[in-house]
């Protein structure tokens, strides 16, 4: 049985693909044979973020073209077992990813019997996000706790509640769960930024997970390995929770709340 | 936050400010989130309608789509002045 799963949040910059990186890798892990594939065709990235960007030879369109079989597009990871990466392509032309050809490519990979197909999806609403979104069994909501991101983020649910091939078919919405990334729990003690409790209110969707923004998320993309194998850092524990949830697990959140400050701290302001 | 800012009048935290406006915006476009394309035009048209006869308001009119058992419902609502 093979779970296809989408990361999307309508606003770009939010850590849609840090976040595909971290749960395919989180996934592959813990022994679920797992492929993540990069929908943000002509803006690749995926590749980088999981240190791959040398070894790409073929990419997702030449899969679906035919230039390539599904094997060579696919890129193992050396340092998890059971983790693929399909990466996107850099061509300009959005019309080379179409549903058919997508299709037979999830089709393919359940063949080789992934468990779980990642599918990080391109910002926005247009034609890449609807594709990335499409064939999608489950969808992960990246939200930062921002107006604009928060707002997004709605439209992408109503967007995943009416045009997944599950809503077409009537089998009902898909369903999805919100990741809070670039959370500070600092800010939010301070009143300057939206509360975990305040996104989930606005929402109305499962919480997955809450990331605090941490430097651990850009020395990871500096050195192209995803942070949840960064297991001694914040930012990699709170996906690797959200990993476990993602698979079941009971896990009480972390990091939302700040480092208490001493006397001295509050009373002379140090911030 | 400083032993002074306690002696200084509290202004309201931009969080609070900020879940308000996304409250009423979400719900806004919630309503008219699955209708059909052609709602705000057929919005305008009716309020021109309308406005022939009464002086309404911009915002005085409110239209969404319902979904109940298999058929839709299109709701209408036109709020008149007071005399």
């Amino acid at each position: 049985m093979t779970k296809i799963v989408v990361v999307t949040s309508g606003k770009g910059g939010v850590g849609k693909t840090t976040t595909s990186a971290a749960l395919a890798t989180g996934l592959a892990q813990r022994g679920h044979k797992t492929t993540v594939i990069d929908f943000d065709v002509g803006l690749r990235n995926l590749d980088l973020i999981m240190g791959c960007e040398r070894r790409v030879v073929y990419d997702l369109v030449n899969v679906i073209n035919g230039d390539a079989n599904l094997k060579q597009g696919l890129i193992k990871d050396k340092r998890v077992e059971d983790l693929f990466i399909l990466p996107a392509s850099q061509t300009r032309d959005k019309d080379a990813l179409t549903l058919e050809g997508v299709e037979k490519v999830l089709e393919g990979l359940k063949d080789m019997g992934m468990e779980y197909i990642i599918c990080d999806s391109p910002a926005g609403i247009e034609k890449g996000a609807l594709t990335a979104a499409y064939f999608a069994d489950e969808a992960v909501v990246v939200t930062n706790p921002e107006v604009s991101s928060v707002r997004d983020s709605d439209r992408i649910l109503g967007i995943l509640s009416s045009k997944t091939r599950k809503a077409e078919l009537g089998e009902g919405d898909i369903p999805a769960s919100l990741l809070l990334t670039r959370y500070s729990p600092e800010r939010v003690e301070r009143g300057e930024m939206l509360s975990v409790e305040d996104v989930k209110d606005i929402l109305a969707i499962d919480l997955l997970g809450v990331i605090p923004e941490s430097q651990a998320v850009l020395n990871a993309s500096n050195s192209g390995a995803p942070v949840i194998l960064d297991s001694e850092s914040d930012a990699g524990k709170a996906y690797e929770d959200a990993v476990a949830r993602f698979l079941g697990e009971q896990r009480p959140h972390r990091f939302l709340t700040a480092n208490k400050k001493g006397l001295f701290g509050r009373l002379f302001g140090a911030q | 936050m400083s032993i002074f800012s306690y002696l200084l009048p509290k202004k309201e935290k931009s969080a609070s400010v900020a879940k308000e406006r996304l409250q009423i915006i979400v719900a806004r476009e919630r309503a008219t989130r699955g209708g059909p394309d052609y709602l705000p035009q057929l919005q305008e048209e009716l309020l021109m309608v309308v406005r022939k006869y009464v002086a309404v308001d911009q915002d005085a009119i409110n239209i969404q789509v319902d979904r109940e058992s298999g058929c839709e419902i299109l709701e209408l609502n036109i709020t008149l002045p007071d005399e």
